[in-house]
């Protein structure tokens, strides 16, 4: 009950006719994000933040959240009227979508991805709303060593959940600790990995990175598949958004399943991507109409919509109850936290009441939002689309220059964003993934703090990662996530071996 | 080599996935190198008080080391990549490159003459070169991005933009 309560303190804060215009114009610039190759989620809100700074906390959090809820439902546009997955997580969404809009059901193709993108995510806000609080509490027990011990299994998550290869993953992920590593060292204040560059003493800068490699990288990719967009026309009235609603309750085992499958592949950092195709696979098995799927079945655009939106969602629940982001767009929000002079933690809850329950009380309304915005906006996003891909690309790349130079006021940061852009685009075609090095470096130096703080407790003693049981089946989790790949190639060599 | 036959229907000749991944296994081994160089300067010993600087970034750099040698073994020696797969066709290479060079050189331009200028001629360029408009629809364009985001960088929000070295925008008091 204490959580309706709290919920409802939320609502009174977050809806002041400021917040709620704020809030439609964050949908709206989601939506255009998602719908624009090159600038998505992530790299979108990185763009926007600098301009959040004079903003109280709570309105600017819940702008840049709603441009990640409009980022996501932006995806599924592309996807069904273009074919062309507007977000990574919105592949999926192309296989039933997009014969669905050559068949001439274009509308009822998007109102079903609109409304169980929006079925996905409320399940997943209201799991937060009362699982958030609970973890939170529980979470203020923790130590350095049980913190570090998160923050382990975080980063073997991506190892024994992702489809890459362990190593580059490893690769990947430690990059992106040791970018975090450079500059000042916070214990004994001396200057790391700089090599007598003195502009690198602030260190990188993971929003650079995400700019760099989200955006730059994404449109070197979308140049060489030499774009042309050729897509169906859409109409979304009334009676198609109703007769279509009507069908969709037969499906409410798909989304019930779907549901679930997102909010587990956010918590843990899976993510939005895994968790629609994992969506998708699974529907495909368990239905009926499994065989006709891919030849333009709603169900195939509700399993994977549901899924990602349910995960993307759900990826805020780790961010805000212990400070962990689970995927890179969390992790750019949890690093506006810190700008705005928020410590993101178990104390949030405590010590910030207003801004925790502000910021959940909006992820209901947000989506409420964009469903009526997504809805009755299609045909003017679409448009965006039609817009020669020789005049986008180059605003595109001038946005994310001015993105990039407003972090910091530095002009290096320019030069790095170049840079990143071009590790992106060849870590992208090499397998490497780009999550765990984001991940790493927002969270590197809390990590390092964490191990420091723990071995400065035990006096060098690795043995505290396993002195408690939280600790060590925290930790035991984490090293069985690590050794995954290795066992499920041993299981399959063996079925080999066996067949 | 020659056993692999039909794995590629369509030759395209480019840059092999066999040498981007060695480049960049290769890179990331320097990186990793680098870092356990500048770890082991500045100490990564525990000593009386605590865990020198350089002791959590020692690791790191060692992980990174390890898992590219890894990536890079397996790339020699391993047979699971065939030597035909692409990474870029040299025609798309072309086209990446046809966005990374000007943005290259529109970075450059920041520098000197800042965003607004750079961001103009830019999208101007671009737009004439790759999109094959005429000169004057381009370079109107291309000017009217750059008065709206001065509008709303300068005026609206107040964030003050890189002017550049020489900041020709100081004539009209910026």
């Amino acid at each position: 009950m204490e959580e309706i309560n709290a919920l409802f303190h939320g609502f009174s804060v977050a809806l002041t006719p400021f917040n709620l215009l704020l809030m439609f114009i964050g949908v709206t610039l989601g939506v255009l994000i998602g719908v624009l190759p090159g600038l998505g989620g992530a790299n979108g809100i990185a763009i926007l933040l600098p301009l959040t700074f004079a903003m109280p906390p709570t309105s600017a959090v819940i702008m840049l959240s709603c441009i990640y809820w409009g980022a996501l439902f932006g995806g599924a546009i592309t996807s069904i009227l273009f074919n062309i997955p507007g977000e990574p997580w919105s592949v999926a969404t192309t296989f039933d979508g997009y014969p669905m809009a050559q068949q001439g059901k274009a509308g009822e193709a998007l109102t079903t991805a609109f409304t169980s993108s929006f079925i996905g995510a409320f399940f997943a806000v209201v799991m937060i709303t009362f699982l958030a609080p609970l973890v939170a509490k529980f979470a203020l027990k923790f130590g350095p060593p049980e913190f570090f011990a998160v923050f382990f299994l975080t980063f073997c998550s991506f190892i024994g959940m992702g489809k890459e290869p362990p190593f580059k993953i490893v690769a990947a992920m430690m990059l992106g600790f040791a970018l975090a590593a450079v500059g000042i060292d916070t214990v004994t204040g001396q200057l790391r990995l700089i090599f007598g560059w003195h502009e690198l003493m602030r260190g990188f800068d993971f929003l650079i990175a995400v700019i760099g490699l989200f955006g730059i990288g994404e449109i070197l990719l979308s140049m060489e598949e030499g774009l042309s967009f050729s897509g169906r026309t859409a109409k979304i009235n009334m009676r198609i958004v109703i007769e279509t609603w009507k069908k969709l309750p037969r499906f409410w085992l798909t989304s019930l399943r779907s549901c679930i499958i997102g909010c587990w592949m956010g918590i843990t950092p899976g993510g939005a991507t895994p968790a629609s195709f994992m969506s998708y696979g699974i529907a495909k098995r368990m239905s009926p109409d499994g065989a006709k799927f891919g030849t333009g079945m709603a169900e195939g655009v509700i399993a994977p919509e549901t899924a990602a939106h349910a995960a993307g969602t759900a990826a805020l629940l780790p961010m805000i109850s212990l400070g962990i982001p689970g995927s890179p767009t969390a992790a750019v929000l949890l690093g506006g936290l810190l700008i705005w002079g928020l410590q993101p933690g178990p104390l949030l809850f405590v010590e910030q009441k207003d801004f925790v329950w502000g910021l959940i009380a909006s992820m209901y309304l947000g989506n409420i939002a964009g469903l009526i915005i997504v809805l009755t906006c299609v045909p003017l996003f679409a448009a965006i689309l039609r817009v020669p891909f020789s005049i986008i690309a180059p605003v595109i790349i001038v946005i994310c220059a001015i993105g990039a130079y407003t972090v910091h006021n530095a002009m290096l940061d320019i030069w790095l964003m170049l840079l990143f852009g071009v590790a992106g685009y060849a870590f992208k075609k090499l397998a490497y993934p780009l999550a765990p090095l984001v991940l790493a470096l927002v969270l590197g130096d809390q990590a390092e703090s964490a191990f420091r703080q723990a071995m400065l407790m035990s006096q060098g003693d690795v043995s505290i990662f396993f002195s408690n049981g939280l600790v060590s089946s925290i930790m035991g989790l984490g090293l069985l996530m690590l050794v995954w790949p290795f066992i499920s190639r041993l299981k399959a060599s063996m079925r080999k071996n066996a067949a | 080599m020659e056993d692999k036959q039909g794995s590629g229907d369509v030759v395209h000749s480019g840059i092999s996935v066999r040498a981007a991944e060695i480049v960049v296994a290769v890179i990331l081994l320097g990186l990793g190198g680098l870092v356990v160089y500048d770890s082991v300067r500045l100490g990564f010993r525990w000593v009386g008080d605590g865990p020198e600087a350089g002791y959590f970034p020692f690791y790191i750099g060692l992980f990174i080391c390890i898992a590219s040698l890894i990536t890079l073994g397996q790339v020699l020696f391993g047979k699971t990549r065939g030597d035909h797969q692409v990474f870029v066709a040299w025609e798309q290479l072309k086209l990446v490159l046809s966005v990374l060079v000007p943005a290259a050189f529109f970075v450059l331009g920041i520098q000197l003459v800042g965003i607004y200028l750079a961001a103009a001629a830019y999208i101007a360029f671009f737009m004439v070169w790759l999109g094959k408009y005429n000169w004057i629809k381009s370079v109107l364009l291309g000017i009217a991005v750059s008065i709206v985001t001065f509008m709303m960088f300068e005026i609206w929000f107040k964030v003050p933009l890189f002017k550049g070295e020489f900041n020709p925008l100081s004539i009209i008091g910026y």
